[in-house]
């Protein structure tokens, strides 16, 4: 599974210099890129990368980079300073004066610590909705990991899967879709 | 690049309203009537007692999506419409938007089964609550700040950062409601008023992600501004 990179960056000299860099990597798909945010949001609906990695400068409009419902890492590409403050919303950061492996590294590590999300199927998995239901009731993470033997963070990564999938964040709206879909009784409710 | 593309003062208010209609919606928000005619856009604020550079810039950042206004931008703009205009946002989205919302989640919620309406129902008392909690938050502490510091008052009880702590987002549990509307209601309601409320929640999420925007990008900037020159 290839994992998609999409290039927001107006130098094409670096664009070119990435490309280089990555051609023999058959883990990563370099998307058409982009030399600014114009038509990012439109880009990230159609093209669905994995992996955004985007010249911090650029960025005119943070939200459109997390408003988007595919989990996504965002990795900063920067060639001069830019305050560490500023970089502490990205997922990672690449600067073009690492070594190649370097470079290949940081963004294997983004992309191994997503979750994953092309897979076709958008029903919910067993164990998604004995999360689910359980959530609907609600119990909190703790609880929920408890009762079915899990961990906190499987039970997060369910959460993120569901949520991923139904495209509903809150517990209320998973509450309503967990009843249309027969997966918890009226009367279990309160 | 993008400052060419934005509106200027000298254009026909009909003009910018024929290329974005959806600006209508602001125009009673920002103090102006209908039935401008074809007067210009600085002749219309000017008689409707509105700033012309303010009017644009909210004009600007609905129509806009990358457009982020400078501070120098901000500063150099006449804000004393702003909490107003926000105030009268808030009424907007309370007494006319979610009313309409309800309206139609009422007429589906009788088409379905058992405790299932009342639950929809529910899920939506919740979020105009939690939305009237927070606007009532803002008009309680936020805004009367803004008023003093305007007004060349120190105001201590009171900062922007706490604003910026507390700032919740009103608009996931649409979107929320979105997704249950339009893809898990059972077939049976399938009707106009499925359609009809899918348009009014992509609206008010529209509207409140710009209204949001101003309040981060346009209201934040220009008091904390505000409070250092006060303070110094």
């Amino acid at each position: 599974m290839k994992q998609r990179l999409l290039i927001v960056e107006p130098s094409e000299v670096i664009i070119e210099g990435l490309k280089a860099v990555l051609a023999d990597q058959i883990r990563f798909k370099v998307l058409e890129p982009l030399a600014d945010m114009d038509v990012l949001e439109q880009r990230l609906m159609a093209a669905r990368p994995d992996i955004l990695l985007i010249n911090p400068t650029v960025i005119t409009d943070f939200t459109v980079l997390r408003s988007h419902h595919q989990p996504m890492a965002v990795v900063a590409l920067v060639y001069q300073y830019v305050e560490r403050d500023a970089l502490k919303n990205f997922d990672a950061v690449v600067d073009i004066r690492d070594s190649r492996p370097a470079i290949i590294e940081t963004l294997a590590q983004v992309s191994v610590s997503q979750v994953d999300t092309r897979k076709d199927n958008y029903e919910l998995t067993k164990r998604e909705t004995a999360v689910l239901v359980q959530l609907a009731q609600g119990k909190t993470n703790k609880e929920i990991a408890d009762a079915l033997n899990v961990s906190v963070h499987t039970v997060i990564s369910h959460r993120k899967n569901i949520t991923h999938k139904t495209g509903i964040k809150s517990v209320a709206g998973l509450t309503v879709y967990a009843m249309l879909n027969n997966l918890i009784n009226e009367n279990s409710l309160f | 690049m993008m400052k060419s593309r934005l509106f200027s003062s000298d254009g026909r208010l009909s003009d910018l309203i024929t290329a974005h209609p959806s600006l209508l919606t602001l125009l009673t928000r920002l103090g102006v009537s209908l039935g401008f005619g074809d007067r210009s856009i600085a002749d219309v604020c000017e008689s409707s007692g509105v700033d012309t550079g303010f009017f644009l810039l909210i004009c600007n950042v609905y129509t806009f999506n990358n457009y982020v206004p400078s501070t120098p931008d901000i500063l150099g703009t006449d804000m004393t419409g702003l909490v107003p205009y926000l105030e009268k946002s808030h009424r907007y989205y309370v007494d006319k938007r979610l009313p309409h919302i309800e309206r139609h989640l009422d007429a589906i919620a009788q088409k379905l089964e058992g405790r299932l309406g009342q639950v929809l129902i529910s899920f939506f008392q919740e979020y105009k609550r939690e939305v009237e909690e927070h606007f009532s938050h803002e008009e309680c502490n936020v805004f009367p700040h803004i008023r003093a510091l305007m007004a060349g008052e120190r105001d201590t009880t009171y900062n922007i950062g706490m604003f910026l702590h507390t700032h919740s987002d009103i608009e996931g549990k649409l979107d929320d409601l979105l997704n249950i509307v339009f893809k898990y209601l059972p077939p049976q309601v399938d009707d106009d008023n499925v359609l009809d409320v899918v348009y009014d929640i992509l609206r008010l999420s529209e509207d409140l992600k710009k209204h949001t925007f101003i309040e981060e990008k346009i209201m934040v900037p220009l008091v904390k501004h505000l409070e250092q020159a006060i303070l110094s």
